[in-house]
């Protein structure tokens, strides 16, 4: 099932969702050349990089759901010049495209990430993370259309490279944000992030789990999410989606296609089935060959 | 990734990581159920793992079973869960469980014939006396010769349900021809139960009810009092790794120690499964451990 996205031809419309499939550890794991053979994803979004290394939060970063996983990892990375330096130039291997996923907690700083990692050719496309916390408001620079089109319009013209909005679903109106994002020059869209959670110590006490105390929830507990908040995006506006939350099988990406989406991005079943990807995508062509 | 050529090494085909480490087969794979049996408080399971290779003393799989994975307890689990064997070869994994949640509770109550998700094996897994002595030795400067009786004695310390690996090693350690000294640690004497084919190993049980009353961390320390010349291999929970860590530490023995955190992959695609470093930032227990040198970790947390 071949497909284009912005520019991008593509094998099979199934992706993996950024933070959730590490192909350099996975090499280790694997193999190499067992990985390269099979790699399950069309393109790789690579884990959300800073401009400044990042440890990541405290133990324990796991708390696991009815049919859900909630994570509060803190986005640990090794920093966007050991990111271009030591990581594009292995990933430039991989048999797909490289997207790249990039953070900052202003405009400022998104805008020299962005630059930073659009000199690169071996980078197909970037993908914008903008559940950052603006640190004045304490609300996602991503969760109020106004704030998102400002830091946006900041950083489109800093690379020709196709440009992802990766939209946070933590907010009132997904669809506004959306807007506001093709309205400042995203080429395409993405979501959902992981909702935010609160999980408690399993003792009763009250206190919470998660050593970042608060994290987000993934996995089959949000896909009906997904799908209202694709269909609702869709809805408004014209650039091409991925579409993401508690893909499992074949038919969960065919939903996901019928109210819009033009990728798929598989996250948190990868953790139960490292090859997933290549399941579902095959899941997926079976369907719809036989439709 | 490389091939082992050692004429000697039965394990010899068997793909390897270049850090020496056993390759998992991409993906995961169904294994059948051959046997269990319940010891004292633990539950031995048997699996026909017909296209996996044996795995390294300290490394791990991912089990879930292919039906009622998910039906517990909050309706969890939903991750598979980690677990070391504690042998495999012939295409059969052993291993040791106890019932402390709903994914082990699911897999203690296994029947015979029933198929299970397996992925693995995953990690770091133990590394030579000699190799582990060099290492922290260059570490820390001194460099004394290995000594003239055949290198450092292997001293392995398990606590509870930390035993499987620590049998894994013991027994790829007297194939090897060196004889451990084997300290074993439980909370009483059902769990004990376990223990009783090893008839030269030291027993402590916390509450007295088999071998030292004590902890093992206890019978290492008196150990270590007899002859310094040793190195360690700990596993078990959190707080006595950290009484090991603590004590090897002050006394500057080589250790290793096989951790374990909550994890969701097994593979080093969360990023959930971290330790705390000595240099601070953090380590994947799963793909960076489980098994990791003592020296280069900060206090062991307690979950
Ligand atoms: C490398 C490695 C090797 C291991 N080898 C073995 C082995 O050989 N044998 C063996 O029996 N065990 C082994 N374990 C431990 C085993 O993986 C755990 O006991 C198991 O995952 C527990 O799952 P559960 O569903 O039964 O319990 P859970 O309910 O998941 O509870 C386990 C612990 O997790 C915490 N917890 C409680 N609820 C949640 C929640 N909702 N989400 C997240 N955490 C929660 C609590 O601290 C609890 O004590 C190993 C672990 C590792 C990492
Ligand atoms: C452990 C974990 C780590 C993640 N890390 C990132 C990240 O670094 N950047 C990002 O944009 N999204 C991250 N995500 C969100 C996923 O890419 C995806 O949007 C979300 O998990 C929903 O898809 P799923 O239900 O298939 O997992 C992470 C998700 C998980 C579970
Ligand atoms: S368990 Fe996922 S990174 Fe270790």
């Amino acid at each position: 099932m071949p497909v284009s996205f912005c520019g991008l031809a593509l094998d099979h419309p199934i992706v993996n969702g950024s933070g959730t499939f590490d192909a350099l550890a996975a090499e280790r794991a694997f193999g190499r050349t067992a990985l390269h053979a099979a790699f399950p994803f069309s393109a790789y979004v690579s884990k959300t990089i800073t401009l400044v290394p990042r440890p990541g939060n405290p133990p324990p970063r796991l708390w696991e759901t009815a049919t859900g996983l909630v994570n509060s990892i803190g986005l640990p990375n090794k920093g966007v010049e050991a990111y271009l330096a030591d990581d594009v130039p292995r990933y430039a291997t991989l048999p797909v495209p490289l997207i790249t996923n990039v953070m900052g907690a202003t405009g400022e700083e998104l805008a020299e990430v962005t630059a930073a990692v659009g000199d690169r050719p071996e980078i197909a496309a970037i993908e914008l993370n903008v559940s950052c916390p603006n640190v004045a408001t304490g609300l996602d620079i991503g969760a109020v259309p106004a704030e998102l089109e400002a830091v946006l319009r900041r950083v489109r013209p800093v690379t020709a490279k196709p440009l992802i909005v990766k939209l946070t679903p933590n907010t009132a109106d997904v669809a506004l944000c959306a807007q506001a994002a093709e309205a400042a020059g995203a080429d395409a869209v993405s979501l959902i992030n992981t909702l935010r959670a609160v999980p408690l110590q399993p003792d009763g006490s009250g206190a919470r789990w998660l050593g970042g105390r608060q994290g987000g929830l993934s996995g089959p507990a949000i896909r009906v999410v997904a799908l209202a908040q694709v269909a609702a995006v869709a809805e408004r506006v014209g650039i091409p989606i991925v579409g993401m939350g508690g893909v499992q099988h074949g038919r969960h990406a065919a939903d996901l296609l019928s109210v819009g989406a033009t990728l798929v991005a598989v996250g948190t079943e990868s953790f139960r089935d490292p090859i997933a990807g290549a399941r579902i995508a095959a899941e997926l062509s079976a369907l719809a060959a036989g439709a | 990734m490389s091939v082992h050529q050692s004429g000697a090494d039965p394990h010899s085909a068997i793909p390897r990581g270049e850090d020496g480490r056993t390759l998992a087969p991409f993906g995961r794979r169904r294994a059948l159920v051959v046997s269990t049996r319940t010891v004292g408080s633990y539950v031995l399971l048997e699996l026909a793992d017909r296209d996996g290779p044996p795995a390294d003393p300290g490394q791990f799989h991912m089990l879930a079973t292919q039906q009622h994975w998910g039906a517990g307890e909050d309706e969890r689990p939903f991750l598979p869960r980690a677990f070391s064997p504690m042998g495999s070869s012939g295409g059969h994994l052993w291993f040791m469980l106890e019932d402390v949640g709903p994914g082990t509770h699911r897999l203690a109550t296994l029947k015979k014939g029933e198929a299970l998700w397996v992925s693995g094996p995953f990690g770091r897994g133990f590394h030579s006396p000699e190799t582990v002595h060099v290492e922290a030795r260059s570490v820390s400067g001194d460099d004394p010769a290995l000594g003239d009786r055949g290198g450092p004695r292997p001293i392995l310390v398990a606590g509870g349900i930390g035993l499987p690996p620590i049998i894994d090693w013991s027994r790829r350690l007297t194939e090897q021809g060196t004889e451990a000294t084997m300290l074993l640690g439980f909370r009483d004497a059902a769990h004990a139960q376990v223990a009783a084919s090893f008839a030269t190993a030291q027993l402590a049980t916390d509450d007295g009810s088999a071998g030292h009353h004590g902890y093992v961390t206890e019978l290492l320390a008196a150990e270590l009092d007899r002859d310094q010349h040793a190195v360690v291999y700990a596993c078990g929970p959190g707080p006595m790794l950290e009484a090991v860590r603590r004590l090897v530490s002050e006394r500057d023995v080589p250790t290793e120690l096989a951790l374990e955190a909550g994890m969701a992959c097994g593979y080093g695609a969360c990023f959930g499964c971290v330790v705390p470093l000595k240099d601070g930032g953090y380590a994947r227990v799963c793909v960076d451990g489980p098994v990791m040198a003592a020296g280069d970790l900060a206090p062991v947390p307690a979950h």
